[in-house]
């Protein structure tokens, strides 16, 4: 155990000390190179020049070894066959197209994307509008915040039970069957219901991102000046009206920013999925069955192939996503 | 176009009282001012007629209506914010309509009234441009336009001009005094700036700590002003003060000077006189060592204090006027020119 302690504290201390050496040590060589003995204002300028690729480099470095080269390395292995090895040509995407796993996979993917972000940001919206005009507000905002602390497989722990099923005589310990149960009515196995199960799964992901949502709007609302709302009530808008065509407006960019972020968080939803169901009933997500045809399968043609799917669906929100943060920080 | 009525107003948070029962009666198509240094409630009252405070006690009439429990898009006003409030996702063509449009008016009258109500404030150039690409003056242009195109019986404003910038500032007031000439709309104005206060109102009602300190026109509240507070705060320079005795209409200063008034009065007051109702006197009774002169080209301060004595005291003199320091000036002043106030309540001792 000490040694442990030790070693991670040696581990801080020697990565701290090497990247200090470098950046430190670097400046100092760049400055020798073209410094003291002729102060002429070209070797000046081309200090400038290369000065910030020396702070940059390892950073570079680092993401293209562990970023850029897997994508080129994903993309060669979609085109290959199972062991990596044998070159297929574009087998594997046609194999996608057809298999009714992955056809599923796409659906059910849809379906998250559409319901989640909505979800989360309209329930979002709602509490951050709602929890500034009531006492207890901040109380309720910090509860509502707390799922965000919670890993996914945590959260996914949590909801296992509140959609528990006991078979036969044995007594309901799952939340929702209670409730069912208390009502006079026959207890379900909600996790099997034909797409239903794939909405009770997304409602653990609203119950998380819900939070994230509201906080950040909570924010923006706040930002609108109080007095062009009073502006909107002299010119004769009732409360609804004042929300809708006055403060969302306000509020638009950010509300983009919340709907496109968590939009990428469920196109890489994994861990829900797999800890509720791992992909049975017709639950399974892109993400997941790239796991389950890297593990169980053991096909690297194929699990890169998803792989590269899912980036490919990514991408253009993630763009859309950077540009309206860097329209909202103004640095446009 | 209506008249207002202000019937014993009080505002209360909690325990804190902060307007203490005003009351007021503006008539239609004045142009009221209401002033006061910050933190005097001249905003809550303002906010309280728009309907954007509720009343604690007492009551508001527009026209013949108790406007207590009206919501404010009822209370047919329009009102004027400090940082404009515009709506910035909106075109300034779609600020100006957004209140008729809510009004359900046809798109016709809408039109009409907007290009009108542009005409006017000449920002025609501007209709379809957003509120972000317009420059301070420009934007409070649109907020009056906003104001104007709703065609209300009152309007409000809360400080319109303390974000611009002085050259403009001065050049919007004239345009707010002739526009509201033009449109005959009964106008409520807040400002602590007392030049604002007096070039704009038809009656300036001053407030100070939320009690109404003085109601009445420009030139009562700069010849006669009911309080300490008032005549301190109309009036630039501001008016000199000093403790004084008053015997039988004989006024004796802290430094001995005698000045005669045209009462008969006997008590301590606080005596007031202008900077500008001094005159240059070899013969005069008020004698002041010159500290410095503020050389303002038309005119000339002095400032220096009483001989004989600590007090401050601030001359106006026309043209140009330069002494060396220390040297001694005498003034007279006119008994008519002299302010006397209790002591103690700072009201206004009429002679």
């Amino acid at each position: 155990m000490l040694d442990q302690v030790l070693n991670a504290l040696l581990t801080v201390v020697i990565g701290v000390g090497v990247c200090v050496l470098y950046f430190w040590g670097a400046n100092w060589v760049l400055d020798r190179l073209l410094g003291s003995d002729e102060q002429t204002s070209a070797n000046d300028g081309l200090r400038t020049k290369i000065r910030p690729w020396i702070f940059l480099f390892p950073a570079l470095f680092f993401l293209s070894l562990y970023l850029i080269y897997p994508v080129f390395a994903t993309m060669w292995l979609s085109l290959n066959g199972a062991s990596g090895e044998n070159f297929v040509g574009l087998a594997n995407f046609i194999w996608a197209i057809q298999d009714g796993n992955f056809l599923q996979s796409v659906y059910n993917n849809l379906l998250w994307l559409i319901i989640v972000p909505i979800g989360a940001t309209v329930f979002g919206l709602i509490v951050a509008v709602m929890a500034d005009r009531l006492w207890w507000g901040n109380i309720a905002k910090s509860l509502i915040f707390m799922p965000m602390a919670i890993s996914f497989v945590g959260a996914s722990v949590i909801w296992k039970f509140v959609y528990d099923y006991r078979s036969g005589e044995s007594e309901q310990i799952g939340i929702l069957n209670a409730i069912v149960n208390g009502l006079g009515m026959e207890p379900q196995v909600w996790l099997q219901i034909p797409f239903w199960n794939n909405v009770f799964l997304m409602v653990i992901l609203i119950w998380i991102q819900t939070g994230f949502a509201m906080v950040i709007l909570s924010a923006a609302l706040r930002g609108i000046p109080e007095e062009t709302l009073e502006a909107a009530r002299i010119d004769g808008a009732n409360d609804l009206q004042i929300f809708f065509s006055i403060m969302i407006p306000q509020i638009f960019g950010t509300i983009i920013v919340v709907w496109t972020t968590i939009t990428i968080v469920v196109l890489k939803v994994f861990d829900i999925v797999l800890a509720m169901t791992n992909g049975q009933w017709d639950t399974q997500v892109l993400a997941n069955l790239m796991f389950d045809w890297l593990t169980r399968g053991v096909d690297f043609g194929r699990s890169s192939t998803i792989a590269l799917v899912i980036m490919i669906a990514v991408l253009p929100i993630m763009i859309w996503n950077i540009r309206e943060v860097n329209k909202e920080e103004g640095t446009r | 176009m209506a008249s207002i009525v202000l019937k014993d107003l009080v505002k209360d948070y909690g325990k804190v009282e902060v307007l203490h029962h005003v009351a007021g009666q503006f008539e239609d198509g004045e142009f009221i001012v209401i002033v006061g240094p910050s933190g005097c409630g001249k905003s809550t009252l303002l906010r309280m007629i728009a309907g954007l405070e509720t009343v604690s006690g007492g009551e508001i009439y527009i026209g013949d209506k108790m406007v207590n429990k009206l919501e404010p898009a009822d209370r047919d006003i329009a009102m004027v914010f400090q940082n404009y409030a515009l709506y910035p996702h909106m075109s300034v063509r779609q600020n100006m309509a957004y209140g008729l449009k809510l009004r359900k008016l046809p798109k016709e009258e809408i039109n009409k009234r907007v290009e009108e109500a542009a005409e006017i404030l000449e920002i025609k150039d501007y209709l379809d441009r957003k509120p972000r690409q317009l420059s301070g003056g420009q934007r409070q242009r649109v907020a009056m336009g906003r104001a104007i195109v709703r065609d209300p019986q009152v309007f409000l404003f809360d400080e319109p001009l303390s974000n611009l910038d002085a050259k403009l500032r001065v050049q919007m007031r004239l345009e707010i005094r002739k526009l509201q000439r033009r449109l005959g709309v009964t106008s409520i104005y807040v400002t602590h700036d007392q030049v604002e206060a007096m070039t704009l109102g038809d009656r300036l009602m001053v407030l100070n700590g939320g009690y109404v300190e003085q109601f009445g026109t420009p030139i009562e509240l700069y010849d006669r002003p009911a309080s300490v507070f008032v005549a301190g705060f109309i009036g630039s320079p501001a008016m000199n003060f000093m403790k004084a005795k008053i015997n039988s209409g004989k006024i004796k200063l802290p430094n001995g000077t005698i000045l005669n008034s045209n009462t008969q009065l006997s008590a301590d007051i606080t005596l007031g006189i202008r900077p500008e109702h001094v005159v240059a006197d070899a013969k005069g009774a008020l004698e002041l060592e010159v500290e410095m002169f503020e050389q303002l080209g038309a005119n000339t301060l002095v400032h220096g204090k009483l001989k004989d004595s600590d007090e401050p005291f601030v001359a106006s003199m026309p043209g140009h006027v330069s002494e060396e320091p220390g040297t001694l000036m005498k003034f007279s002043i006119a008994p008519e020119a002299l302010h006397m106030f209790d002591a103690k309540t700072g009201k206004r001792l009429e002679p």
